[in-house]
């Protein structure tokens, strides 16, 4: 569904160099995939890319090849790819419309600039509105909503598109745990019962570690790990560059390093993980 | 500062009832965390701290000013407030500016003024970008510039609202540092924040906030680890004490060092 092939970009004002460094990786239909990494290491701009933001938008400096439901990405307009793929941005404001008075009116803008049929469209738009959590808030306007609220919204007004690759970045900025929750598991179930594929750019790596097939671990544009959760943020090279660890992983090192535990097995990520490294 | 909140109530021109009967009372040099679901009231509370809402019942005390009898511009004198959003609250061309603006506002003298911005660069790590454009910065750092504009404010009494969002592991840690920092020099602290486990690293106290009323108030090692009023107020307990109830074990650990401590005593090395 992905292919990402040498991929170089260098925004128009980039003094520092590229953002992204000859990136390559495949991503399967369906598959949730997590970039996590430091402020700058390129994860926002990897959406981009995937998304024809870069370079249609940023402009800039491309080469290397970058394939997304079957487009060329570099050689195909912003608007021949919008039924298809969802870009989330991290902070909501950025994806209000301004245009509509009503959450009802803000999710359903999509559909109707693809031209989509009314009798089509309601039950899509109630469905969207119902899956971001936003009941009840069908007709107040989109700028008297909480953070947290505008950020179900621009989750709604994406996913009522059902774009075939979901590209989102960080969608739980605002939310509270229990709202965050919801939101990871919507992804889960959009990419486990429906096959959208999900690529995902979050910090919450207690949440990444649970809920992604695969975690891509960014630093100063390069990819530095690719795997299954845990092998990616168990590793201590990882962590030494930026990209954190979960206190789960904190717990075992330190356990371990004061000699609680004995073994060298791969740490745990996750509570369930960590219970039974604890319990062995 | 002491700043005492007491049985405030108040309703937006909506209708809405933010704060029902709220009271509070945060000695001098505490370090208290509020949290709470979205919409429970904790940003509307917060705002009452600095003036910028007053009580349509009840009062806010800070020191011994009443909020409803100073100006926002006297109550800056005693509360910084950090914003969520950092572009509510950013405004100049530079980033040396930004800083200075508060201080200068406040009648400090000029030679005062370049301490506390350099100070309050350095804290943030943003003394390279003193001559940067603010929205030339990413997010993050234009985060930490909105920390630095109200540390170099020298309030006793300084609000962050959510501090570590969009932070990656080293920005967290960073901010944990200065809130550490602050603490040791007797100010004032008061965090809203969803992030749980921040909370419990950083803040002796909590205050779980529900429907515009206040669930659970006490020493965070107890308020963090009360289960059926965290479900109640939508926040799950922090990684330690998921890990050391799901494991049995007596202690409710706030840190990962307190979890690892209690490990060693539960199993006798």
């Amino acid at each position: 569904m992905i292919h990402v092939e040498n991929l170089t970009y260098t925004y128009p004002t980039g003094s520092g160099g590229p953002a992204l460094r000859n990136i390559s990786f495949d991503v399967p239909e369906g598959q949730f995939v997590a970039l996590v990494g430091p402020n700058g290491a390129g994860k926002s701009t990897l959406c981009y890319a995937l998304s024809g933001f870069v370079p249609h938008f940023y402009n800039g400096d491309i080469s290397g090849s970058v394939m997304v439901a079957g487009h060329d990405i570099v050689k195909t307009e912003l608007g021949d790819l919008a039924g298809e793929i969802g870009l989330i941005f991290s902070n909501p404001f950025n994806q209000i419309t301004g245009a509509c008075y009503t959450v009802r009116d803000e999710v359903a803008f999509g559909l109707e600039n693809l031209g989509v049929p009314r009798a089509e469209m309601i039950p899509r738009v109630e469905e969207a509105i119902d899956l971001a959590g936003l009941d009840g808030m069908e007709d107040r306007s989109p700028y008297a909503l909480s953070g947290g609220q505008q950020q179900r919204l621009a989750i709604a007004s994406v996913i009522v598109m059902r774009p075939r690759v979901l590209v989102v970045d960080e969608p739980t900025s605002q939310l509270d745990p229990v709202g965050s929750r919801e939101v990871f598991e919507l992804l889960d179930s959009l990419s486990r019962s429906g096959g959208t594929t999900v690529v995902l750019v979050e910090q919450k790596l207690e949440w990444v570690a649970v809920h992604a097939d695969r975690v891509i671990a960014m630093h100063e544009g390069q990819i530095i790990a690719d795997g299954e959760p845990r092998a990616v943020l168990a590793s201590a090279e990882v962590e030494r560059l930026g990209v954190g660890s979960t206190r789960y992983t904190q717990a075992a090192r330190l356990a371990r390093r004061r000699g609680l535990v004995t073994g060298d097995g791969v740490l745990p990520v996750t509570l369930d993980q960590a219970v039974e490294y604890f319990e062995s | 500062m002491k700043v005492s909140v007491e049985d405030v109530y108040f309703s937006y021109p909506s209708g809405v009832e933010a704060l029902r009967g709220v009271s509070l009372t945060i000695e001098v040099g505490e370090a208290v965390a509020i949290l709470g679901e979205n919409g429970a009231g904790k940003s509307t509370l917060a705002k009452h701290l600095n003036d910028l809402l007053r009580p349509s019942a009840g009062r806010v005390l800070i020191g011994d000013w009443d909020t409803r009898e100073h100006s926002t511009a006297q109550m800056a004198h005693r509360v910084g407030y950090v914003f969520q959003n950092p572009d509510d609250q950013l405004f100049e061309r530079a980033v040396r500016k930004e800083v200075a603006f508060g201080p200068r506002n406040l009648g400090y003298a000029d030679a005062e003024v370049e301490q506390f911005v350099a100070q309050a660069l350095a804290q943030v790590g943003l003394e390279a970008e003193a001559d940067t454009h603010p929205y030339d910065l990413p997010l993050s750092q234009r985060k930490l510039l909105a920390l630095a504009a109200v540390l170099a404010m020298q309030t006793p009494v300084i609000i962050l609202d959510e501090p570590t969002t969009g932070q990656d592991a080293a920005g967290v840690a960073r901010i944990g540092r200065i809130i550490e920092e602050l603490k040791t020099q007797g100010r004032t602290v008061i965090a809203i924040s969803h992030d749980v486990d921040f909370c419990a690293e950083h803040f002796p106290r909590a205050v779980l906030m529900a429907q515009a009323q206040v669930l659970a108030d006490g020493p965070a090692a107890v308020v963090l680890s009360d289960g059926p009023n965290l479900a109640h107020a939508a926040v799950e307990p922090p990684q330690m004490v998921r890990l050391a109830t799901e494991l049995g074990m007596m202690a409710r650990p706030m840190t990962v060092d307190a979890f690892v401590d209690a490990l060693a005593a539960e199993r006798g090395a």
